[in-house]
């Protein structure tokens, strides 16, 4: 966890009961992961078995029974954007939303556009075989087409650092080139989306992603048993 | 420098009229135009090339898109009458239920009165009913879900506050939300559509009935 922020005495008390609970391999836990560390908050991780879920979670979260949860003084905070918006509003420092409320605005559109249209129509490449994979591959590069072109002239999204929308997209940082090699289609090569690909490099490079990344292995068997689980429900062509 | 505000929308979609019903509360002038989606403007097309659809707002030319995100521009952009709540964890609620409102509530609405066969829509409807006791709890204690006044969480609910209504006269359906199962977001309902800035924003009660049966037809037979 790195961070050169001061800690002053009202943040040691806000920060008094901060827990997390996220599962190890899930992208959504680690937007808010990677919010904390970037602001150098601390706080207590409980990693949840989704097969078995605990108790505490069904309670912190009975509508949808998943991660992340965050919990901030016995109050549940859920969805991760949302959760997002809260530990920029309660912790001020390393900003991650920006301050002109347009750029603000804006920032909230490509997020919401990254989990609506760009993350769904990712996965279904994933899963998908032979002609509606083709039909996915051009949804999903339609999209990213997009994405692409909010890089221009900028490092990340947020600019010169990382912020809100590049937390949003840091799940297309790391695991799509996992599940390319996994299912053995290519979405991103830098011809097509050279500003993608370098913002992935940019990303996954920054030491606090780095060092909180499931592992790869481990990340790869997984996705290999879940795609096995989505072709035998394929019924033949 | 003079300011110009534009909302792109369509006269029976409860997005844009959320866009409006916040520029409303907060006595912002804007020129309205309403869209043919069948037939695309130019402008539309021009201001929001992702999506291509309503509602969008425009400031002083620059267009900002869906309709939640809108609502928090306009509250960062213009302060008076605030439409959200001013501490984090709340804001984090009222975002919270909006999200739930859009992602669960209203397909779930569609379906009860629309779903394809009477099978679907009555799942639909027992699916609605579980979720609906979720907003009756929230609103223990409260006139509106923001409190004293009219907020966010209000505007976003309005699909429940005044739509749903009229989907269910439209389509036949009904006992989707009843002052015997909850009685809090019923009155709510009611207290909704009597604030001038709301009721100022809704379509034309009948047009919208008769629009709707026409489109969708009314499939739900009586017992």
């Amino acid at each position: 966890m790195a961070s050169s922020a001061t800690v002053t005495a009202n943040q040691l008390i806000i920060m008094a009961e901060l827990k997390l609970f996220r599962t190890w391999s899930s992208p959504f836990p680690l937007r808010v992961v990677w919010a904390l560390d970037f602001k150098g908050i601390q706080y207590d991780t409980i990693f949840e078995d989704l097969s078995n879920k605990s108790s505490l979670l069904l309670q912190y979260n009975p509508i949808y029974k998943k991660v992340p949860v965050l919990v901030h003084n016995g109050k549940p905070l859920l969805e991760s954007l949302v959760i997002l918006e809260y530990i920029d509003e309660t912790w001020k420092q390393t900003p991650l939303l920006p301050e002109d409320p347009y750029e603000r605005a804006t920032a909230r559109f490509w997020a919401k556009f990254g989990d609506d249209k760009v993350l769904p129509s990712i996965w279904n490449v994933f899963i998908k075989q032979g002609k509606d994979q083709e039909e996915a591959i051009v949804t999903a590069q339609e999209n990213l087409g997009f994405v692409e072109r909010q890089l221009t002239g900028k490092k990340f999204f947020n600019g010169e650092t990382i912020g809100f929308v590049d937390l949003a997209f840091g799940w297309l940082a790391k695991l799509l080139s996992l599940w390319e090699e996994v299912c053995g289609v290519t979405l991103i090569d830098h011809e097509k989306f050279p500003l993608l690909s370098e913002w992935i490099q940019n990303f996954a490079d920054a030491p606090i992603i780095k060092e909180s990344w499931p592992p790869r292995d481990k990340l790869i068997t997984k996705y290999q048993a879940l795609l096995e689980v989505y072709t035998s429900k394929e019924a033949p062509k | 420098m003079a300011e110009e505000v534009l909302v792109f929308g369509t006269w029976s979609s409860p997005y844009g009229r959320r866009v409006e019903m916040a520029l409303k509360l907060k006595g912002i002038e804007y020129k309205y135009i309403e869209e043919d989606l069948t037939n695309k403007s130019p402008s539309l097309l021009k201001y929001n090339p992702v999506h291509k659809k309503i509602p969008v707002l425009v400031h002083n030319g620059k267009p900002v898109a869906e309709s939640l995100v809108i609502l928090e521009y306009i509250d960062e952009t213009w302060k008076n009458h605030p439409i959200f709540p001013k501490d984090p964890y709340e804001r984090a609620n009222a975002r919270f239920w909006a999200k739930f409102i859009d992602e669960k509530c209203l397909p779930a609405i569609r379906k009860a009165c629309w779903g394809e066969d009477q099978k679907e829509r009555e799942k639909a409807a027992e699916e609605l009913s579980k979720l609906l006791q979720f907003l009756e709890n929230e609103l223990e204690g409260k006139r509106y879900f923001g409190g004293g006044t009219i907020g966010l969480l209000d505007i976003a609910a309005n699909m429940i506050g005044y739509w749903l209504g009229v989907f269910e006269e439209a389509s036949g359906a009904s006992e989707l939300l009843t002052r015997e199962k909850f009685p809090k977001l019923f009155n709510w309902a009611n207290e909704f559509v009597s604030v001038s800035a709301i009721k100022e924003s809704l379509p034309p009660r009948d047009k919208h009935v008769a629009f709707m049966r026409k489109r969708f037809g009314m499939v739900n037979t009586s017992k």
